[in-house]
């Protein structure tokens, strides 16, 4: 570890801070519906969609309502991806000539875009064309960054409303996202990633005889446009096979960094919007502050263990850290600081191979998912999941002091206690239970490149991805299977949906109740105690629930490597 | 919920659209004007003629050159199609090695690699990307500790001073961007094309 890494680290903390006052500042005007600097230009277009759409603005739903228009909308949107992918052979931009996509992986692909996840079993560059890139991959990066922040929305109200029956309008919320937050930041973005060297073309693969003679065909495309909303919406399916770590996805340490900025500003500055829409930014910065802890714990164990190197090569006479899998634009500092925020903020876009991390700094990206994506998190559902911890953390408070349990001047009671513990428990039963099915069946164990504790790692990594809609992966597992296809779009649709589902039952249950005004009695929300007893809530569901998995996958291993031991496949 | 269709099906349409196509078109149109280069893939050329891109590292096996880092990219067997044969620096499949830190195959490969490593410059210690596969196995850089370690070898191919050699390595070293970020670093075939300059007319 060196003094000018600790530096990279800190810089990207104060910058991700000191966007979240500004940033949380105009989103909450825009989820509010009032007018914003852009209005003058927006609002014509969002009037003229509404009204094509039949939407009364004024005209808010009940919370059913909105997860039933929710369920919908993914339906249709599903089918319009997976037709996409299975007629892009026939469709315009496809100048490689790339072939129908196969069936199951149609199916992994399109639940892995719809639930956010962006899970990678395809191959950008050898399996979609320009078309398919655009209109199914980049359009549902935004549709569904812009659900998960609406999902977040809704529940922030149930908070801050007070016998009220509806959350707000799903419709209203998707489209003043997409056109007031998503579209304009992107359009700034692209050019900014271009200009640092992106391409944004869609001319074909470009052939060169290189400066020793050989042949080698450049793989172009409009990717920095989607670059952008998919580390802005968190939502990290490469346009590349190799993700953020392509040197055209990802050209300069400068982009990697504002790459790494783009993944947290919008999930950091939601907490503000929380902090600002039930009237006590503190209770935003509370969370945040819960979020940060976790996090920069996980950075420093990432950091420390990449710099350290693996005692295998290490026994080689290498040093300067584990390099395998990295860039050295990047280097060791940018490359674990990039996996600890991709998998704390449920993008899964990767810089580095993680597969190839040491044993602890591989360990920390599955701790972050297993947690719930709530570091953070996905955007909007970062927030959404921690509140359900929060809530959590309320009932164990009330149950040491015996007391009817309160938060923002709302009663918890069993209602939202069973609906926090319903979306808990969903995804370790995803994770785990998919992980054990694969572990003991031919198809499952056709997987992994790595042997011994290794592969284990790999698989419990794919699930856990998945269920968590993350979308990294330990990538020498073989995921294009009909197996592996199939089982991860199961865990991706149940471990988004499972979760959007009950957190809108508790916003509702919420919403309608009374708020009571706070007495000497309340737990304050806002300090220090709170932040440590969320914390330590989080990590004892978490350690609970996946610390036998850990102590056989990456826990194991690196006892191994410490002795010395490695792993041949097939042996 | 039937009234939820219309909605549904408007809103899919028009921001499928926006977003899909509008969006990325747009950009693609603006992005060209302003940066045509780097919109095009950063072209490098020589003597007029296109040989890669700058961001895109290359195969260099030539005694001559500078290599760059071990790229674990592969191509389909022209054998047969369901296999895949290694094919360094394959800018159209980029692929990592994926060997985790416990892998024989890793520690095997490595080992090799350094005894490899080793002959061109004796004691010395290799560096460490010069024997590691990157991320993307199309890394177009490599540290300057990598390039200097090759200096020896390359200064006796082409017949030129150790010192001359170092001066071009020198030169091409890119600092951290902005003083703090990421690695410094030598873009290899930058470097190479400047061996190939020098001392030209």
């Amino acid at each position: 570890m060196t003094i000018n890494g600790w530096i990279q680290i800190a810089l990207f903390c104060a910058v991700v801070l000191a966007l979240v006052k500004p940033l949380g500042g105009y989103m909450t005007r825009v989820f509010n519906g009032e007018r914003t600097l852009l209005s003058p230009v927006l609002a014509p277009l969002e009037n003229g969609l509404y009204g094509a759409a039949g939407i009364d603005r004024a005209q808010e739903q009940h919370w059913l309502a909105y997860a039933g228009a929710i369920l919908i909308f993914h339906v249709f949107g599903f089918l319009v991806l997976y037709a996409l992918l299975r007629f892009q052979a026939i469709l315009p931009f496809n100048p490689a000539e790339q072939s129908a996509v196969a069936p199951d992986l149609a199916l992994n692909t399109a639940a892995s875009f719809v639930t956010n996840t962006n899970w990678q079993s395809y191959g950008g560059e050898t399996t979609l064309s320009y078309l398919t890139q655009m209109l199914g991959l980049t359009h549902q990066n935004f549709l569904s960054a812009a659900t998960g922040i609406a999902v977040a929305v809704a529940v922030v109200r149930g908070f801050s409303r007070a016998s009220a029956r509806t959350v707000g309008s799903f419709w209203v919320d998707l489209t003043r996202t997409i056109l007031y937050v998503l579209l304009p930041l992107c359009i700034l973005y692209t050019l900014f990633l271009v200009s640092q060297g992106i391409p944004q073309t869609l001319a074909p693969y470009f052939e060169v005889t290189t400066l020793e003679g050989g042949k080698q065909t450049l793989a172009l495309g409009p990717v920095a446009s989607q670059v952008a909303i998919k580390m802005l919406g968190t939502n990290g399916g490469g346009f590349f096979n190799v993700n953020a770590a392509h040197p055209f996805e990802n050209p300069t340490a400068l982009s990697n960094f504002v790459q790494m900025v783009s993944i947290f500003a919008i999930g950091a500055a939601l907490t503000n919007v929380f902090g600002r829409m039930v009237g006590d930014e503190r209770q935003g910065w509370a969370i945040l502050g819960a979020m940060a802890v976790l996090f920069l714990a996980g950075v420093a164990v990432v950091y420390a263990a990449e710099a350290a190197g693996s005692p295998v090569l290490n026994g080689l006479g290498l040093t300067g850290g584990n390099m395998e899998g990295k860039e050295v634009r990047f280097g060791i500092v940018a490359s674990s600081l990039f996996a600890a925020i991709t998998t704390a903020a449920s993008c899964g876009a990767v810089n580095a191979m993680h597969d190839s991390f040491t044993a602890l700094g591989g360990m920390i990206p599955l701790i972050n998912m297993e947690l719930g994506e709530i570091i953070v998190g996905g955007v909007g559902a970062g927030l959404y999941g921690i509140l359900i911890f929060v809530i959590v953390t309320i009932f164990v408070a009330g149950l040491m002091v015996g007391r009817t349990p309160e938060y923002l001047g709302k009663k918890i009671e069993a209602k939202e206690v069973k609906m926090a513990m319903l979306a808990i428990l969903c995804l370790p039963l995803l994770m785990l239970g998919f992980t054990a099915i694969a572990t003991v069946t031919a198809a499952g164990l056709a997987g992994p490149a790595n042997s011994g504790p290794h592969g284990f790692a790999e698989i419990l990594y794919a699930y856990t991805s998945a269920a968590a809609n993350n979308g990294s992966a330990f990538g020498g597992l073989t995921a294009n299977t009909p197996f592996y296809n199939t089982t991860l779009a199961i865990g991706m649709l149940f471990g988004r949906f499972f979760v959007i589902v009950p957190a809108l039952a508790i916003a509702g249950s919420l919403a309608a109740k009374k708020t009571l005004p706070a007495s000497a009695g309340t737990f304050p929300t806002h300090g220090g105690l709170f932040v440590g007893l969320l914390v330590g809530v989080i990590l004892i569901v978490g350690g609970l629930t996946f610390f036998p998995a850990l102590a056989l996958g990456p826990i194991v291993e690196h006892l191994a490597g410490a002795a010395g031991q490695t792993f041949s496949t097939g042996g | 919920m039937l009234t939820q269709l219309r909605p549904a099906l408007v809103l899919l349409v028009a921001l499928t659209l926006l977003t899909g196509l509008a969006y990325p078109l747009a950009m693609t149109g603006i992005a060209g004007l302003i940066f045509p280069s780097q919109a095009a893939g950063s072209i490098v050329s020589q003597e007029g003629k296109p040989i890669g891109s700058s961001l895109i590292g290359q195969s260099f096996t030539s005694e001559r050159y500078f290599r760059g880092r071990p790229s674990a990219t592969t191509a389909a067997d022209p054998a047969d199609a369901t296999k895949t044969v290694p094919s360094p620096y394959n800018a159209a499949n980029s692929s990592g090695s994926n060997l985790g830190p416990t892998s024989a195959a890793l520690a095997e490969r490595v080992k090799g690699d350094v005894e490899a490593r080793k002959t061109e410059n004796p004691g010395k210690p290799v560096p460490v990307d010069l024997v590691t596969t990157s991320g993307s196995g199309l890394d177009p850089d490599i540290s300057p500790e990598a390039a200097l370690f090759q200096v020896p070898r390359v200064a006796k191919a082409r017949n030129l001073t150790e010192d001359a050699v170092r001066g071009i390595v020198e030169a091409k070293v890119q600092g951290r961007m902005l003083g703090v970020l990421g690695e410094p670093r030598i873009n290899v075939l930058a470097l190479n094309l400047a061996l190939d300059d020098f001392g030209r007319p």
